[in-house]
This record gives structure tokens, sequence and C-alpha cells, in this order.
């Protein structure tokens, strides 16, 4: 589903995000992403995301290739990955339905459908009764959980989370991972930068771990792949 | 279970096409409304720069329509060009009532006076005080005039000045005289008076789009959290523009009908004077308002400086605004 191939992402100034980056993640596996801070979680998720385009090597997701894709084409590539941010980035002046619903109203979705969605998407995240309340009203995370359903809304087949437990105590954490093992289940590819080791160990997934930029482990879950551990 | 998600979505895709167009219809509909609602949820800011729009394309128009029935009055005056024929001294009262009544058949004349060589007299020795001077002189020393007045349309100064040499050419006429001096200052000020109201409407057209260009720009300022988003999650850049562009559309119209307002209110506080002083001088002249080709004028030339403003704004300040 995934695929980077030899990327290299380099600012202005000559300091390197991402340094010739190999990695393949299959369609439907949830994958846990860490390093320290600076290590170049984000900016993987950015080059999946098209935020940001890779200076060097080709990113390809879904069988596109992120590296030719035109500017006008962005919009569309983005509709099919989800994107969830530890500050959330919901709009305020908006309800919970609102910020819920702006996936579906961007990509033209009729209203009763949207409606629909967003109940279900809120249902799943255990918000149908805030729908009304205005972000503010509610917790951290409450509010972390509008931002997954907004990116879930619109069924995406990859979901990019990062940092998504930041804020956050340790039940609450643990409530987030589950949620994302629930997408998981039926199918949808998931993509999650965190610090959070002690919480993601427990999880039994694959995790990749980044060091300057470099890809330095890749821990396959137990029963997935052929190597449980593999040095870089 | 996968074949029956396959079909699901091929059906659900065919759908979607067939209420494409009437989706698109229905997103623009929802899109005027909700910007027609945001202006509304801030009336005093809204009234403001429509305001501002309204008086600087009123004051334009209502000087263009000033104009305008200055130079309608100007029409209304008779003998605005008028030619006086000298003949000569030999020439008989029948010659000079033959050709009187030849010119009077003129399409391009409106009336023809003949004063013959008695009355000249008279007029003169009336009028001028010499009437000592003119009895020392024994015989009358006048010449009859026919005093010639031109159609509307032939009181511009070229005509005035082809029919001139015309009739400067036929036999009896010893000397042609056309006093069309006023009339040409008269068109000169006019023509004045136009360029300057074209100059000034240009300024304040481009006044107005500035103003328009600095309204949405603050106000994409303003909604910059939601424009990132809005591309983060897949928003198209023309989904993106179109609320600004209805915005700058909606202040223009707005504008453009407030600028209408001012100006018929303005004629309407004018008329009763006007109609006053009219009367003073025994006319009917009155003051001929914004009719129904200036008004769409106005009001549709506003909305399409506030679309091009709007425009001008989203194309230097969208692009700018990138999720990070």
């Amino acid at each position: 589903m995934i695929f980077f191939d030899n990327v290299t992402k380099s600012y202005p100034g000559g300091h390197r995000g991402l340094s010739e980056i190999n990695l393949h993640v299959e369609a439907g596996e949830m994958v846990f992403l860490t390093g320290h801070s600076g290590a170049g979680k984000s900016t993987l998720l950015k080059l999946i995301g098209l935020l940001e385009r890779s200076t060097r090597g080709q990113v390809r997701v879904g069988g596109r290739n992120l590296t030719r894709l035109k500017r006008s084409q962005i919009p569309f590539h983005r509709r099919e990955v989800g994107m969830i941010f530890q500050d959330h980035r919901l709009l305020h002046d908006r309800t919970v339905f609102d910020n819920v619903a702006m996936p579906l109203v961007v990509a033209g979705v009729g209203h009763s459908e949207t409606s629909r969605r967003v109940r279900a998407a809120l249902d799943k995240v255990s918000l149908l009764t805030k729908e009304k309340a205005y972000p503010v009203t509610l917790s951290g995370g409450e509010q972390q959980r509008v931002g997954i359903a907004r990116a879930v809304v619109s069924k995406p087949p990859v979901v990019l989370a990062d940092e998504p437990t930041g804020n956050l105590d340790p039940d609450l954490s643990r409530e987030i991972m589950g949620l994302f093992d629930q997408f998981n289940q039926v199918g949808v590819t998931l993509l999650i930068a965190t610090h959070n080791l002690d919480l993601i160990s427990t999880l039994n997934k694959r995790i990749l771990t980044l060091d300057g930029g470099r890809l330095a482990q890749d821990t396959r879950a137990k029963g997935q792949g052929p190597v449980n551990t593999m040095r870089i | 279970m996968k074949r029956e998600k396959r079909r699901k979505k091929s059906a659900h895709i065919s759908r979607r096409r067939r209420l494409h167009l009437h989706v698109w219809l229905l997103r623009h509909l929802q899109v005027a409304l909700s910007s027609l609602g945001r202006l509304a949820r801030a009336p005093l800011s809204t009234l403001m720069t429509s305001a501002v729009i309204g008086i600087s394309l009123a004051l334009p128009a209502g000087l263009y329509l000033l104009l305008q029935n200055v130079q309608e009055l100007s029409g209304s005056w008779d003998g605005a060009a008028t030619i006086s024929l000298f003949l000569h001294q030999e020439t008989s009262a029948r010659e000079a009532g033959e050709l009187t009544r030849e010119l009077g058949l003129r399409a391009d004349i409106s009336s023809v006076r003949l004063i013959d060589r008695d009355n000249a007299l008279e007029e003169f020795q009336r009028f001028s005080g010499f009437s000592d001077a003119l009895r020392a002189l024994g015989g009358n020393p006048l010449p009859a005039v026919i005093v010639v007045e031109p159609t509307t349309d032939h009181s511009t100064p070229e005509a005035a000045e082809s029919m001139l040499s015309a009739l400067r050419a036929l036999r009896p006429v010893e000397l042609a005289q056309l006093d069309l001096q006023w009339v040409r200052r008269f068109h000169a000020i006019t023509d004045i008076a136009r360029r300057a109201i074209a100059v000034l409407a240009t300024l304040l057209g481009l006044a107005v789009l500035l103003i328009v260009v600095n309204t949405i720009r603050l106000e994409i300022q303003h909604r910059h959290a939601e424009i990132e988003i809005t591309k983060l999650i897949g928003g198209t850049n023309a989904f993106i523009r179109r609320p600004f562009l209805y915005a700058g559309l909606l202040y223009g119209l707005f504008g453009g009908i407030l600028a209408w307002f001012l100006v018929v209110l303005g004629v309407g506080l004018l008329d009763p004077p006007v109609a006053r002083l009219a009367g003073l001088y025994q006319s009917t002249f009155e003051l001929s308002g914004m009719g129904l080709d200036a008004s769409l004028i106005l009001i549709g030339g506003s909305t399409l400086l506030g679309l091009g403003g709007s425009w001008v704004a989203v194309g230097r300040h969208l692009n700018e605004i990138e999720p990070s």
C-alpha cells in the first residue's frame, strides 16, 4: 500500500529530514513509527500526505506515484489519506458535527448521506451525544476523538496519525489505540507516529524506529512476516 | 462480502454521476447562501464595506446624471446656433420674401424670420440710442436680415458651420454670420466635464476594486486555519476559492444597490427646486433620473468590480496558505 524507494528529504540549508528510506507497508497493516524528536517521524508522514515532497527517491501510495503527482491532483490524494494530529486541528467556530462532516462536504457528498456517515463515525468514537457541542467545550481526549472521526468519516484506505496520544493520560491513550485497532480490523492501513513505547510494546504490531532520519529498526509483529526483528 | 461492497460502491458512483449537475448547482447555491449568511452575521462591517463601495460609485454616477441633464437642457434651448443672413442693399423686399419662403422649406431649418429694412431700422432706433445719428444720415443704411434657426440635429458646431457656408453662397446674401462661439464653449465645457467624470469613475472604480481586494485579503487571513484544514482534508482550490468569490460578488452587489439608491435619493431631493426654477423660466424641464439601462450598468458594474477584486485577492493570497 505504501512504498518508500530510497527516499531522501533534505531541507534548505542542508538539514536532512530523512535519508535513503526503503519501506513497504502492506494494505491492512497497522504500523507504529517511533524515534526521538527530530528523527523524521513527522517528515515521513508528511511525505505520505503530500504536505511535503521528497527530495530524492519515490513515494508510492495505493499505486499512485506521489513524486509525479500534479499540484491539482493533491486534494484528491488527500481524500484517500485520513490525517490525525497531536493538536487535533479542529475548527473552533464549528460544531463537532460540522467538523467531522468537512471531508464529506469537500468531496461533495449529499446532505443525507453526510448526516448518516458523520453519525456513524461519531458513534464509533462514542461522541454521538456531543454532535452539537463546540470543540472548546470538550476534553482533550474527546477533541482527539473528534479528530479521529473526521479522519475516518470518508473511509480512506490509509490513516496517518502524528502523536495522537501526545497529550493524553495512559488510560485515554489506550482507548485511542483501541480505536485504531478497530479500524485496522476492518482493513484500514494505519501509520501511527508515537513516543509512547510502553503502550505500543503491549500491542503486538509492527514497529519502525527512526534515528537521525534513517530507518534504524523494523520490528515485525509476532506471527507475521519471516523475521521478528531486523536490524538495518 | 467484498463483491457486495464493490457493487454498492459502483451503484453509489453511478447515482452520483446522475446527480452531478444537480449537486453542482445545489453546492453553488449553498455556498452563495452561506456567504450571504456570513455577511449577515457581521452586519456592521458588511454595511461599512458596502457603504464605501456605494458612496464611491454614487459620486461618478450622480455627476454623470447631472451632465446628462445639463445636455438635455441645452438641447431644448432653441436657437442654440442662429445664423443671420445680411442681404445686399439692392435686394428687393419681394426677393427677400421669396428667399425666406425657400429657406423655410428646407428640412434642416426649423424656422426662418425676415427682418426687412424698415423693421431693422425701427428696431435699431429703438434699442441702440443712435436714432438722431440715423436721422442725420437721411436714407436707411441697414440691410434686410433673415434669421435662420437650424433644427436641433443641425445645431452642432460642424453642421451649423457647413450650413453657414452653404447659405453664404446664396446670391442675395452679402454677409452670413453664425454666433457659434458660445455653443463651441458649451460643448468644450461638457467635453471636459465628461472626461473628468470618466477619469473620476475610473479612479473610484479602481478604489472599489482595491477595497474589495483588501476586505477579502483580511477575510482570508482571518480564516487561515479553516483554509489550511480544508486543504488538509482534500479541499480543491476551487472549493476554497468559491465562498470568497461569492463574498466579493455580494459586496459589489450591495454597494451597487446602495449607490443606485443614493443617486435616486439625490435626484428626488433636487427635483422640486429644479422644477421651481424651471417654472420661473416658463420651462417644463424636468430632471431625468436613472433609466433602467443606467441602473443595470451601475449595479452590474459594481457586482463585477466586487467579483474582480475578490478574484485578485484570492489569486494572490490563497496559494500562500499551505498546510504543514
